[in-house]
């Protein structure tokens, strides 16, 4: 028992690392809550109106975001979708990539999984890291993304907002791509709970079971 | 060991209750493994309903549109074709559409159609899946030929509500998929009020 | 409904040996009445080998063994098959759990003595099992084709380069192409999927004939068959059926619990189960910062980089590395100890073994750790060499200390058993 138990402590230990890679930064944490709707909903409009344009999100279904966002179809169609008309569609921009890296020097990459790829810590530091710098092209910088092709989007959503509603814009938008990288996240959890019980209930008659034949052995 | 003073009866009773409990969880276990094999979303976007304008087609004309896969014919009739679907009835297998698995409530009437004049059918041969072709000439195929469909596979004809003849080898009158119109001049195949 | 189920085995055992091979296998295959703990690792890495080939199975179904078509069948597969990303996580989580279970099935191997005479050809068919899951999980981790997929099979395959002379035609041979392209990913899916699964089902059911032809061993490395009562069973033996299969079912319903509770919550595995490079599609201009092999083959990873170059070839790293798995095949010969079971052998036996672990474990450790780190103060690469030898010298050195250490005293029946 006690060499399973160091065994044990000794196999998890690794666990207890956390590979860390970004520019050393330290990371702001992201407030992500898959429950919060109304921020889902308000994540998904700004990453259509300020990200759509470069970023294709081609594993999302407009339907999907409807459904598990709760919008009514319509209105996904109404403010939503601006080319298309079908809601089983993919989230894909109309630019070529290959015009995309002349213009940035980099195609902006596709960000359907970038908080799964980066972790939405990542991309909420980065979304709020941005920063004057007249020696790059588009006059910014990132502190999390050094001499990064992308310019300052959500610029003018800064110069409109206050620092906080800022800062709360942005946490719902990684709260959406949070969302848009694993959309099964939360029905999961749920389904889980229910497994876990089921297998604690299938355990009684089991172990039960058990017991009452090995009377036999002496 | 011994096996001196079983219980047998609680053992079986312990053994059932372990059956019926790992019953029930093999048939949740079952359940993602069989429904994988729906439709996916992917397949139900490529199956959304089909938009078709056909403010353009002329009297008399067949229009094609294409729906999960299959043909569907929408085919402005004539009131001409209107009045030849009477004549042509002793002629028919199911004249008044019997058989309601082949069309849905509001497609069940004497044209077949929600518009008189517009004729939407599934463009699939009843009897083993060709494409019958397009026959409106009266009096092409045989003397009393209203105008309708023949299939070259095996000789089935239909007439110009879809109906399928006597003593041809197709048992039943083509498939009127559900559908519904936006506005006039506008058809939406796999849209109506039971089917969104 | 008795009768009738009797006369139908009636006919069915006239034409084949079903009810003769059920109580050769089962109900009158008798196994020590004393396993413990340990001895649930075998029947759950059948468990986990069904839920691999199932699951697999399924995934087949809806992936897309292409080049431009990997990546996207794996987010099709996640989110527009239904229960898709079940089938998923059941896959990728159960590829760790099959590991966990078989490094511990193989531990306690080698705390029981289970590989001494007249077990060798069991741990030989165990070895071959061990050596066809590597390849199963080397082959198995290009096909999502994500960015980890691609370089972490570009490094493995570089080793293979390594080799003097024939290194290099070797590597295009094996990708079929000048650099891993949809024809490797394509030849890798059929050799994960058909092929090697084959050779495993095989080399199973040899492992279980070849234990049942010897019988089990025990915790007191004791062999049963040696006492045996009036009616030819042995006296420390209970039938297999139904006094384990209950047993055991106990064991695969706390496994399951373990196994759901990582599959529905975290199935990432903080990292290591699913690799976040893994989540952006195959880059050869885009290499991730640290390219690691998953967990289970840290350890040998880490023993291949604490060689260094000589005469500028990585091959000595290769051979080590190798040697540290081939080894293990050969280790019934070098257990020279009179007793099997670590319960009974000297002090010099149980210091090694705990060395074993020690030095596997960290180094798997530092297999996921830059090699120009530190830990504890110590440079990595140093350490890791330290760990290496150490580990080598529990099997270099156990001819030496399994014949002069002073082992204690075997009953002649099994302790323990009755619970």
């Amino acid at each position: 028992m006690k060499k399973f138990i160091l065994f044990a402590l000794l196999a998890l230990s690794p666990l207890a690392v956390q590979a860390s890679e970004h520019g050393g930064a330290e990371l702001l944490h992201a407030p992500v809550n898959a429950q919060d709707k109304v921020s889902l909903q308000n994540g998904a409009k700004l990453y259509v109106s300020y990200c759509l344009g470069c970023h294709s999100a081609k594993y999302m279904r407009y339907e999907r975001i409807a459904s598990d966002l709760r919008i009514e179809p319509k209105l996904v169609q109404e403010y939503l979708m601006f080319t298309g008309d079908k809601l089983g569609e993919q989230m894909n921009t109309h630019t070529d990539p290959k015009d995309q890296a002349k213009w940035f020097g980099a195609a902006p990459p596709d960000l359907t999984l970038e908080a799964r790829l980066r972790s939405p810590d990542w991309v909420y530091s980065y979304l709020l890291g941005f920063y004057e710098d007249d020696k790059r092209p588009f006059g910014v910088n990132n502190h999390v993304f050094k001499d990064v092709a992308m310019p300052h989007v959500l610029a003018d959503l800064e110069k409109e907002q206050t620092p906080e509603e800022f800062k709360q814009s942005v946490g719902d938008l990684v709260n959406f791509m949070a969302y848009m990288a694993e959309p099964i996240k939360a029905e999961r959890e749920r389904l889980g709970v229910f497994v876990l019980i089921f297998l604690g209930i299938l355990m009684i008659p089991v172990w039960f079971l058990n017991k009452e034949y090995w009377k036999d052995v002496k | 060991m011994s096996t001196d003073g079983v219980n047998a009866g609680r053992r079986r009773l312990l053994i059932g209750a372990t059956a019926a409990v790992g019953a029930v969880g093999v048939g949740y276990v079952a359940v993602p493994f069989v429904k994988s094999w729906n439709p996916s979303a992917k397949a139900k976007a490529a199956g959304a309903p089909v938009t078709a304008d056909i403010s353009q087609l002329e009297p008399g004309q067949k229009m094609t549109v294409e729906w999960r896969g299959k043909p569907v014919w929408v085919v402005r009739r004539t009131p001409e074709m209107l009045a030849g679907l009477k004549r042509i009835e002793p002629s028919l297998l199911d004249p008044a559409s019997e058989n309601e698995a082949q069309q849905p409530a509001y497609a069940r009437n004497e044209f077949r159609s929600i518009k008189s004049e517009y004729l939407v059918l599934t463009g699939i041969c009843t009897h083993l899946g060709c494409s019958p072709l397009f026959e409106p000439e009266k009096a092409k195929l045989e003397s009393t030929w209203e105008g309708g469909f023949f299939c070259p596979c095996h000789g089935s004809k239909f007439d110009l509500a879809g109906r399928v003849y006597k003593g041809v080898p197709a048992p039943k009158n083509l498939e009127v998929p559900f559908h519904s119109y936006t506005s006039d001049k506008v058809l939406v195949i796999g849209v109506d009020k039971e089917h969104a | 409904m008795n009768k009738l189920f009797t006369n139908l085995m009636g006919w069915v055992d006239a034409r084949f040996p079903a009810t003769e091979t059920f109580e050769y296998h089962m109900s009158k295959y008798y196994a020590p009445k004393n396993f413990n703990f340990w001895y649930f690792f075998g029947v759950l890495s059948m468990v986990v080998l069904v839920n691999q080939l199932v699951t697999g199975i399924w995934l087949t179904m809806s992936y897309n063994p292409s080049g431009e078509g990997a990546f996207d069948s794996v987010e099709y597969i996640m989110r527009d098959v239904e229960y898709g990303w079940l089938l998923r996580y059941l896959h990728s989580t159960g590829a760790s759990a099959f590991f966990v279970v078989v490094y511990l099935h193989m531990f306690r191997g080698l705390l029981y003595g289970s590989y001494k005479k007249p077990r060798e050809l069991i741990w030989l068919f165990g070895m071959g099992i061990y050596l066809c899951l590597m390849a199963e999980g080397f082959f198995g981790y290009l096909l999502p084709w994500g960015n980890m997929s691609y370089w972490g099979a570009q490094v493995i395959l570089n080793l293979a380069g390594a080799i003097p002379f024939v290194g290099g035609d070797l590597v295009q041979w094996v990708r079929g192409d000048f650099l891993i392209s949809g024809a490797t990913l394509n030849r890798f899916f059929a050799l994960h999927v058909v092929a090697i699964p084959l050779v495993l089902v095989a080399l199973v059911f040899l492992h279980l004939v070849a234990l049942h032809h010897v019988g089990s061993n025990n915790p007191d490395g004791i062999e049963i068959k040696k006492n045996k009562g009036p009616d030819g069973v042995p006296l420390d033996g209970i039938p297999f059926h139904p006094y384990y299969t209950v047993h055991d079912l106990v064991g695969i319903v706390v496994f399951l619990a373990v196994f759901c509770a990582v599959v529905f919550f975290f199935p990432d595995g903080g990292g290591y189960f699913l690799e976040r490079p893994n989540f952006e599609p195959a880059n050869p201009l885009k290499t991730p910062e640290h390219i690691a092999p998953v967990w289970y083959y840290t350890p040998f990873y880490a023993m291949l980089r604490a060689v260094p170059s000589m005469f500028g070839s990585a091959f000595p790293g290769v051979i080590v590395m190798g040697a540290a798995i081939a080894i293990l095949f050969v280790l019934p010969w070098l257990d020279r100890s009179p007793v099997k079971s670590i319960r009974y052998k000297g002090w010099m036996s149980k210091v090694w073994l705990g060395i074993l672990v020690v030095s596997f474990v960290v180094l798997g450790y530092l297999g996921v750790q830059p090699s120009n780190g530190h830990t504890l103060g110590i440079g990595n690469t140093l350490l890791a060499q330290i760990l290496t030898v150490l580990y080598f010298a529990y099997f270099l050195l156990m001819p030496f200390y399994t014949s002069i250490e002073k082992c204690k005293p075997v009953p002649d029946r099994v302790t323990g058993g009755s619970h």
